[in-house]
């Protein structure tokens, strides 16, 4: 039980994280109706200009300085690439996105090469914050959790509550209304896409010292970010968070429990052969479940899309 | 596409004999081209590069016909090649083993196969949609079966791949395949075959349905055409050629790992094809042979060659999303006005600016990067012929100093040359 229990926090702190990266771009898209490939690289640049901050002037400075960084970067991307490409249509601005992240990861490694950085979490939070019979559960954790509930609830009180936030909806669905109201809508996009990028940042920055920051963490996390939002349903913010602490916990779960296939189908009534290794069927009988753990996001993904080709909370045609 | 439908119509007009002379002049060009390729140049090493270059056009043809032709995006069309090449692995292993009776040359048949069923079965949910669905779904299917190739060790070997023997078959006209020379041969014919093919499809009412379906799915759909099994069908097609593709990598390369199968592959594919342009037929061929050309001399002088080529791929979708073949095709109106003459002074007065702009560019990118990773007691770099200390700030100095002198020469010239292109684009009396 004490062990289910982890793995939940576990799994929590994995799925916000995701939420953080998913909900900038959820936005982004229904904002230009097209996903940004680049996003998750966006988050490799926190990481790694927190880290280059942090061997400066500490921790705390880098997580407030590298997302505002960012988001400019985030910002001048929107303003003299996308805008520039989004006459061509979709699907070269999907290509440029793609580009852009491998031009980004490229970029990575001309500055800080192909190993991994000495990114640690800031003394004050080395501890254990609570243990659950025997396990220790560290504060950055919590100070993780706590970061990405707060990055939520802001976000989602700005977009409902307020009236950028309403400006900003509106944009969304009636972008030539807004604009002959005398609203700027295209400085609303760009300031959309670099508060989109900023949000990565952060999700970045925070998790560098725990999922470590090397150049192929973009890649590593951004096919699952591609893959949570198209669950979710692409343009829903509450269908990101939900596909995002599903996807969490599906790893973390498929990671800690040391299930058999063949425990499986023996339970089915078959039996195990004398000569497993020389069968043909030998990996269905030794596959284990954190073997399978990496490709059940995209498995998910697979039998939503077939059920539910707009995702789980989805409304938008595509 | 103008260029297509302007055939289109003539075709229409007037009764043509089977095979145009005019339109089969440039495939019997190439077929003597490749045939005299391995004469001018007979090294192993040039031969290897023919053949990944063959490979690597037939691949981005194939990739074409989704993107170019079809409108469709895909992130994971390393899948279909990879299945097919690691198929064709164990038919290998079946006749060497087995004593299963199957000539080489007859292998990409089977390999185009496999490719076919696979799309067909991929295909069959992920093509309901165009657009950034369609990529998404291929994205996730390319992940997916990336991260079974290290799941499922008894078909995908595993980490170190599977790997083979091309020359255990039968003899096929006294050849076993065991020299690359054969081997060069075998691949060109399919090169040819399969080009032709292709070129053929793209001018079949489905391919031109694919066109239509591509500019506008609703059109197409009111004018009675299913969109969705227009671009399944595209879709497997397209998957036949991958297969071939990796059935002639299976012959070369004897051995098929997770490499092939990754995104870091789908991608490349996707800025080859790009690079070359996705609007005209040849254009992932000219894609093809620049990017190999590339990678291969970039990469033997320089270590950021990646970088270089990420600057150009971003570039080119800013500035040409045409393509290396677009920016030819540019200039052909001029060159039917019998104006490019025109272009001629302009272009070479821009021509050392230019050059002296990049170079400085590359110069700078090399002085910094060694500056920041060359290990302690190697300061020293080469650079263009010259040696020089590269944590000196003078010669960062000096590259800037010239870069910012040819930016201005640039800046100063480029309105002539818009002038004289807006002359050569202008005809008589309009």
């Amino acid at each position: 039980m004490s062990l289910f229990i982890v793995n939940i926090l576990d799994g929590l702190v994995t799925g916000l994280l995701l939420f953080m990266l998913c909900s900038g771009l959820t936005l982004i898209f229904s904002m230009m109706g097209v996903l940004n490939f680049a996003h998750a690289s966006f988050y490799m640049l926190g990481a790694y200009f927190g880290y280059q901050i942090s061997t400066y002037v500490g921790f705390w400075p880098g997580l407030i300085l590298a997302p505002i960084i960012v988001g400019f970067i985030g910002a001048a991307v929107e303003r003299y690439g996308l805008r520039r490409v989004h006459k061509f249509g979709h699907v070269p601005e999907l290509i440029f996105t793609f580009g852009l992240a491998l031009l980004i990861e490229e970029v990575v490694q001309y500055f800080w090469g192909k190993s991994q950085m000495a990114f640690e979490a800031p003394g004050v939070l080395k501890f254990a914050a609570f243990s659950i019979a025997g396990n220790a559960f560290p504060a950055y954790k919590v100070f993780m959790i706590f970061i990405a509930m707060g990055v939520f609830l802001v976000l989602l009180y700005i977009l409902t509550k307020t009236r950028i936030g309403m400006i900003i909806q509106a944009a969304l669905s009636y972008p030539e209304t807004v604009q002959n109201l005398g609203h700027n809508v295209p400085m609303i996009f760009m300031g959309v896409f670099g508060v989109g990028t900023a949000m990565a940042a952060i999700a970045g920055v925070i998790a560098g010292p725990v999922l470590g920051t090397f150049p192929g963490m973009a890649v590593l996390l951004g096919s699952i970010v591609f893959v949570t939002i198209v669950i979710g349903g692409l343009g829903s913010l509450w269908g990101a968070l939900v596909a995002s602490l599903l996807i969490g916990w599906l790893q973390t779960f498929a990671a800690a429990y040391n299930l058999r296939m063949a425990d499986l189908l023996v339970a089915i009534g078959l039996t195990e052969p004398v000569d497993v290794a020389q069968s043909m069927l030998s990996d269905l009988w030794t596959l284990t479940l954190p073997q399978v753990g990496p490709i059940l996001p995209y498995l998910l993904m697979i039998i939503v899309l077939v059920i539910r080709p707009n995702g789980l909370l989805g409304k938008r045609e595509t | 596409m103008s260029e297509q439908n302007t055939s289109m119509a003539k075709s229409s007009a007037s009764a043509q004999p089977l095979v145009p002379i005019k339109s089969a002049l440039p495939w019997l060009a190439a077929i003597a081209f490749l045939l005299f390729l391995p004469v001018v140049f007979p090294s192993g090493a040039a031969l290897t590069i023919m053949n990944q270059m063959a490979m690597t056009i037939i691949f981005a043809l194939a990739y074409n016909m989704l993107l170019g032709q079809a409108g469709m995006l895909s992130f994971g069309h390393a899948v279909y090649m990879g299945l097919g090449g690691f198929f064709c692995m164990h038919l290998l292993n079946q006749v060497e083993y087995n004593e299963l009776y199957l000539p080489l040359p007859l292998l990409p048949v089977f390999g185009g196969l496999f490719g076919l069923f696979f799309a067909f079965l991929i295909g069959s949910f992920s093509t309901r949609r165009a657009g950034t669905v369609f990529a998404m779904i291929s994205l996730g299917v390319g992940e997916l079966i990336a991260a079974c190739s290290i799941i499922i060790v008894v078909f995908f070997g595993g980490e170190e791949g599977v790997s083979g023997d091309r020359t255990m078959g039968p003899e096929v006209f006294g050849f076993d395949f065991a020299s690359q020379q054969e081997v060069y041969y075998l691949t060109a014919i399919w090169l040819i075959l399969a080009a032709l093919g292709m070129y053929l499809f793209s001018r079949t009412p489905i391919g031109r349905i694919a066109n239509a379906v591509r500019d506008n799915e609703e059109r197409a759909e009111f004018l009675g055409y299913s969109q969705r099994n227009v671009r399944w069908i595209s879709f497997c097609a397209s998957g036949f050629f991958c297969g071939i593709a990796g059935a002639l990598f299976a012959i070369n390369f004897e051995i098929l790992t997770e490499e092939n199968l990754n995104l870091a592959t789908s991608g490349s594919i996707l800025l080859i094809t790009f690079l070359g342009g996705v609007g005209f037929f040849i254009g992932p061929v000219i894609g093809a042979v620049v990017f190999t050309l590339l990678q291969t001399v970039l990469s033997l002088y320089t270590e950021i060659w990646q970088l270089y080529l990420g600057i150009l791929f971003v570039l080119t979708v800013m500035f040409f999303p045409a393509g290396l073949t677009g920016l030819l095709a540019m200039h052909l109106r001029p060159w039917k006005l019998g104006k490019i003459g025109l272009l001629a002074n302009p272009y070479a007065k821009m021509l050392a600016p230019a050059l002296v702009l990049v170079g400085s560019g590359v110069a700078l990118m090399e002085i910094l990067f060694h500056a920041r990773h060359a290990s302690l007691g190697e300061e020293e770099m080469n650079l263009f012929g010259i040696t020089f200390n590269s944590q000196d700030w003078l010669p960062t100095i000096v590259v800037v100093a010239i870069g910012a002198g040819a930016f201005y020469l640039v800046r100063l010239l480029a309105p002539q040359v818009k002038e004289a292109w807006d002359m050569a684009n202008h005809a008589e009396g309009q």
